[in-house]
């Protein structure tokens, strides 16, 4: 699905090298998630594949179903499928929610060249998917993240998720903000989604949203590189030990 | 003090030569004062303060600068809406194109006939207001106007209308210099909605005269048309009395050279004022000013002054707005934002935001922005599939909606929102 080979990644406007030769290889219907401590990179890996501006990548190549996503526009990496969740999800005044969602999925659908969905179509499905996530009309209706709670808005970005039916989906600190009762909701959200044809790339400090989210691969990152890979005991090591003995171990 | 050289010369050349209509005694009277008035004041030049963001020259010239026709691609405005039709061709009322002028409520007839009327209602207003709001900004091209105005039409609102009464100012001809001047009484509890729309002419000098009376209600929105070359100067003048409501929104696409006044004098009591605008532009020879004086004469009303500017490729955008709020006028509330999106580093946004307060119970702000637009946002999008320009546009639209919010009717709204959206879609 997703492979990533010998990613190296500097910031556009300093010079500091951030990614120093990431390779990781996800394969279809399978769960990876990345640990590591603060600034390891992994929040800039995830903006990397889907083309935020403010990086330069120096050397290496990623690839979704063999296309080269690191030559895209971010809405391309879209419509080929690649979804990223945000840690901060942004608000934007003055768009609805619906009108986005909606604007979303057509884009995408008719960059695939597929049909677009009407009105009703549509409203239809984001209802279904939204009640699942405890959205209301009252949200929906609101516009984009403006006055959500940091619960409303991951739940939001699972919604997105939902309605855009991506490939490969990067969840970048899904956690974060979030109390135990909203990511037992999220991770539900994410669960419901998993199916032979879609992977996953959680990207987390703790083990707690593995617990809900079940990971197939755990990466431990640091320094801009994946140290060490391993099964899910890997992240109750973490949870454990902290980074420390990994670090030390690698080193 | 004698005035400069330049401004003598300037209003000697505009003045040379023309015509003020002949009507009833009254009528010569108040056009032979306004032209005196013209005379004493001078026509403004770029060396003014009011004018030193838009420069006036082209709107004094003695004659205008031609308009090459624009074609356009777009149905008329409002087609849906019940309304009564009031057409203009280059200025001059054309009664073949027009409704038939009458509808429950009102009372509608052509400027020319009023001022030939001895006793007629409009006396009272007809120059009454516009000279009230020279004071204490001089307005020279209100009082030229004033003076020399051809056509237009006084309405006299008794009750609810029964329909929205709609001003088409349709541009025909490249080398046209139209002068219009409407009146409307809005009668003590009466209600009325005013929608104007279209281009005008390649040189237009518009006014509004409005009696907002007690417990009246007065809708205003006008939609200026997409024609590039055209050179317009407006203004709007009104008197608002106690437990009225008075509410005007502009939008404004494309032109060379748009300069909007809106003079609103609050006199009775518990009222409410709004006016609001947005445009968009695309070009270097793209400017648009709206300059706006707010005065609160009278106990807790509220005004609200919202404009909104979109400006690319090197357009500049213009707003002076102020609020003043005189001695007495306890309880006022008084709003005023003003905000640009430039959407390069080329385009450019004047903001000259004021309040004058001579009241010490009083609630007043203001505020000014001028912004690119929001990187963080447009990446959100993006990585949801939306495609740039697309994302882009949406989020101009949404820079826009607070102004479009100002609009009471939301079927209006809609329209006008569809016409922003095709506009933003065509420039992309």
């Amino acid at each position: 699905m997703l492979e990533i080979k010998g990613l190296k990644v500097k910031l556009e406007e300093e010079d500091k090298q951030i990614l120093k030769g990431v390779d990781l290889k996800i394969e279809p219907g399978t769960v990876h998630a990345i640990m590591g401590p603060n600034g390891s990179g992994k929040s800039t890996l995830s903006y990397v594949l889907s083309g935020k501006d403010g990086y330069v990548v120096t050397d290496g190549e990623a690839t979704l179903e063999g296309a080269d996503l690191l030559d895209m526009d971010p809405e391309d990496r879209a419509a080929a499928g690649l979804f990223l969740a945000f840690q901060y999800p942004v608000e934007i005044p003055g768009v609805g929610n619906m009108t986005f969602l909606r604007t979303a999925v057509n884009a995408q659908r008719k960059s695939r060249g597929e049909v677009e969905l009407t009105a009703g179509e549509f409203l239809k499905e984001v209802r279904e998917k939204a009640k699942s996530l405890q959205i209301d009309a009252e949200m929906l209706k609101r516009p984009v993240n403006v006055g959500f709670s940091g619960g409303e808005k991951k739940r939001n970005e699972i919604l997105q998720m939902a309605m855009l039916a991506p490939k490969m989906c990067i969840l970048d600190e899904t956690d974060s903000g979030l109390d135990v009762d909203a990511m037992k909701l999220v991770a539900e959200g994410v669960n419901a989604l998993r199916s032979e044809g879609r992977s996953f790339l959680v990207i987390t400090h703790y083990q707690r949203l593995l617990d809900h989210i079940k990971p197939d691969v755990v990466h431990i990152m640091a320094d801009g590189r994946i140290i060490k890979s391993g099964g899910p005991e890997l992240a109750l090591e973490v949870e454990n030990n902290g980074y420390a003995d990994i670090l030390a171990e690698v080193a | 003090m004698a005035l400069a050289k330049l401004k003598v010369e300037t209003t000697d050349a505009r003045l040379s030569g023309v015509v003020v209509p002949d009507g009833a005694a009254w009528s010569n009277a108040v056009r032979a004062d306004a032209l005196s008035r013209v005379r004493q004041m001078g026509l403004p030049t770029k060396r003014d303060e009011y004018w030193k963001y838009t420069d006036p020259a082209s709107l004094t010239t003695a004659e205008p600068s031609s308009a090459a026709l624009f074609v356009n691609d777009e149905g008329p405005l409002f087609e849906a809406v019940d309304r009564v039709r009031i057409v203009f061709v280059d200025g001059v009322f054309d009664a073949d194109a027009s409704d038939d002028l009458t509808a429950e409520g009102v009372e509608i007839e052509r400027l020319a006939v009023a001022m030939q009327t001895d006793i007629h209602w409009a006396k009272d207003l007809y120059g009454v207001l516009e000279t009230r709001g020279q004071t204490p900004v001089e307005r020279p091209l209100a009082a030229l106007n004033t003076a020399l105005a051809t056509d237009g039409v006084v309405i006299r609102v008794t009750g609810k209308a029964a329909k929205p009464i709609n001003f088409i100012y349709l541009h025909k001809d490249e080398n046209s210099d139209a002068m219009l001047h409407n009146v409307v009484k809005v009668e003590a509890g009466a209600e009325v909605t005013i929608l104007e729309t279209g281009p005008a002419a390649a040189r237009f000098s518009k006014m509004l005269e409005v009696e907002v009376a007690d417990g009246a209600t007065f809708h205003h929105v006008r939609a200026q048309g997409r024609d590039h070359e055209r050179r317009a100067v407006t203004h709007c003048f009104a008197r608002i009395g106690a437990n009225a409501t008075f509410k005007s929104f502009t939008l404004t696409f494309n032109g060379v050279l748009t300069r909007n006044e809106c003079i609103l004098e609050i006199v009775g009591d518990d009222s409410v004022a709004h006016v609001a605008g947005a445009c968009v532009g695309d070009g270097k020879d793209f400017h648009h000013d709206d300059t706006v004086f707010v005065t609160h004469d009278s106990l807790n009303c509220e005004s609200r002054q919202v404009f909104k500017k979109v400006l690319r490729n090197g357009a500049t955008g213009v707003f002076q707005g102020k609020i003043l709020v005189k001695a007495g006028a306890q309880k006022t509330d008084g709003y005023q934002i003003s905000q640009s999106l430039l959407l390069d580093e080329d385009s450019q946004f004047l903001a000259k935001p004021e309040l004058e307060i001579y009241a010490d119970d009083v609630a007043c702000s203001h505020g000014s922005t001028s912004g690119a637009i929001d990187e963080t946002a447009l990446f959100y999008l993006r990585s949801r599939g939306v495609p740039h320009d697309e994302a882009r546009n949406l989020l101009t639209l949404s820079f826009l909606a607070e102004s479009l919010e100002e609009i009471d009717d939301a079927g209006l709204a809609e329209e006008l929102r569809d016409r922003l959206e095709a506009w933003l879609a065509r420039h992309s």
